[in-house]
């Protein structure tokens, strides 16, 4: 499992919550044709109804498609580290059953160990620290290995 | 629609011009366009043009002429040049001017596009995943989870480009590169290697369209617009740039704008002669053929090892060397396509020309944040 973090602070909020240290996507659900949205908005894209409520996104999905990101991405606006300190991250789009695909860094990064179709969990994610020493958090999608822990 | 004509072309060399401006750029090209057909800037009845990140175009009136034409401005992502001809077109069509220029150029800093947030505190760049090029790793590696598309046929898309690109004066990147070369060079967005993407760059094109029946006072070899059509995405595709997609599926706006273009124009994909297809990466030359409707899901694979989109293929694709080899200037790139359409019509092609006297060319452009331009060019 993953380490607990001392001082986590959302990367923005309003994108997910903490709970008990582990993040929850938040998202919208249109009450007229039911489609789902991250990150919440107002206004259905798919029926053009105007009402929308709040709603948890699931914590489990599987992995539709990914790559990696093999370069550092420019800073600003990028947050994590970057030049010698840089890291290829994984990057997908995790299908969250009867709700949406959603894009997120993924733990792996190793082309070999990363499939589609394979299950996935939500995890946190340190980007990097704030000016007052805290650890700047995103979410991240990890894969879940036989027994149900993550890798 | 064949009632608008293009009857005068001009083209910056593509590629990076150290201490010339993208609007420099674009005078350039508006000169050699207005020489082209014989023309001055004051016979310009109005002008559409646009650049994403070299300025407002219709300032270059003060460089070009303060003749008081009406100059609109359009911004529209990588379909800004695809647009300003759309734009050029209607206003021929709707009787508001009878001869006019469509122009787009552009000049962006080295490297990936660096991606603005939205909001003041910007958790999608900032969690590392505001970057066009991931967008393009993950759409083509699903694409060829699902339809059998290969890596090495990934690779032969970009020595065609290179290939292509050597025998283009204008292009950025005219050295050839063997597959190998292309394969095996750095890997950026998995599958997708350095070679396989096309890079921001600078240029600048534009391009002078009148009636169709007055075409033969500027030029005795007009070529007809049969159709210029520009979609956005609905609801359910695929799209570069967003945190989240619909489990619903939709074909997206390249097939839209095809379908309407081949609408316009009376006719269908087997009436094409040669294509330009927005090759952002290599994955997306493939994907691009498809939704065009110039081949089925996975035919693609089969298509490139027989040499059906090589110059003297069936189907010749990016003859120019696309934007692999030309580099992408956004406002200018969807005209580049249109450019190099109309000196393969022309039969000007020089070394890279099409043979068997092609008649029929198609462009098409995609980009962010989910928009095709289509047009279907007849001599």
């Amino acid at each position: 499992m993953t380490t607990p973090i001392a001082n986590p602070v959302a990367v923005a909020d309003g994108i997910f919550t903490l709970n008990d240290g582990q993040p929850v996507l938040l998202g919208s659900r249109c009450t007229n044709c039911d489609n789902h949205m991250f990150p919440r908005q107002h206004g259905c894209p798919r029926c053009m109804f105007n009402e929308q409520v709040d709603v948890e996104l699931a914590t489990r999905g599987t992995l539709w498609t990914w790559t990696v990101q093999a370069f550092p991405p420019k800073a600003p606006p990028y947050l994590g580290p970057v030049g010698d300190d840089f890291e290829p991250f994984g990057v997908g789009y995790v299908e969250l059953p009867g709700q949406l695909r959603v894009e997120a860094r993924l733990t792996e990064s190793d082309p070999e160990k990363l499939q589609i179709g394979m299950e996935m969990e939500i995890v946190p994610f340190v980007l990097g620290t704030d000016e007052d020493g805290n650890d700047v958090v995103t979410y991240a999608f990890a894969p879940v290995t036989q027994n149900g822990d993550q890798s | 629609m064949s009632d608008v004509a293009i009857v005068g072309i001009g083209m910056h060399e593509f590629g990076r011009h150290d201490g010339i401006s993208g609007m420099d750029q674009g005078v350039t090209a508006v000169r050699r366009a207005l020489a082209d057909c014989g023309q001055q800037w004051s016979d310009m009845e109005f002008a559409v043009g646009g650049s994403m990140d070299a300025g407002a175009a219709d300032t270059m009136v003060s460089r070009v002429g303060l003749t008081g034409l009406p100059f609109t401005n359009v911004v529209n992502g990588c379909a800004t040049g695809g647009t300003a001809l759309a734009q050029a077109v209607n206003t021929i069509e709707s009787g508001a001017g009878d001869l006019g220029i469509a122009i787009g150029f552009d000049k962006h800093e080295k490297g990936a596009f660096r991606i603005k947030g939205p909001r003041g505190k910007d958790w999608y760049g900032g969690s590392g995943l505001a970057l066009t090029t991931q967008f393009f790793g993950m759409k083509i590696n699903r694409y060829m989870h699902e339809h059998g598309i290969t890596r090495p046929t990934l690779a032969k898309v970009g020595a065609k480009a290179f290939r292509n690109g050597a025998l283009n004066p204008m292009a950025w990147r005219r050295k050839p590169l063997s597959e190998e070369e292309v394969a095996d060079s750095l890997m950026l967005s998995y599958p997708l290697t350095q070679y396989m993407f096309c890079s921001p760059g600078e240029g600048g094109v534009a391009m002078i369209l009148c009636r169709a029946d007055k075409a033969k006072q500027y030029t005795d070899r007009p070529i007809y617009l049969k159709a210029a059509a520009v979609r956005t995405r609905k609801f359910g595709s695929f799209e570069v740039l967003a945190p989240s997609i619909a489990l619903e599926h939709d074909a997206g706006p390249t097939s839209a704008a095809s379908k309407a273009a081949f609408e316009q124009a009376g006719i269908g994909p087997e009436d094409v002669d040669v294509a330009q297809l927005q090759d952002t990466e290599a994955g997306a030359e493939i994907m691009h053929m498809a939704e065009n409707g110039f081949c089925e899901h996975g035919e693609q694979e089969q298509m490139l090892a027989n040499g059906d989109t090589e110059i003297n293929g069936r189907l010749p694709v990016n003859t120019d060397g696309g934007c692999l080899a030309n580099g992408e200037p956004i406002g200018a790139s969807g005209l580049r396509q249109v450019y190099e359409n109309v000196l393969q019509l022309r039969g000007d092609a020089g070394e890279r020309q099409v043979p068997n006297d092609p008649k029929v060319a198609y462009t098409h452009v995609y980009g962010a944040p989910g928009i095709s331009g289509v047009t279907i060019l007849s001599r």
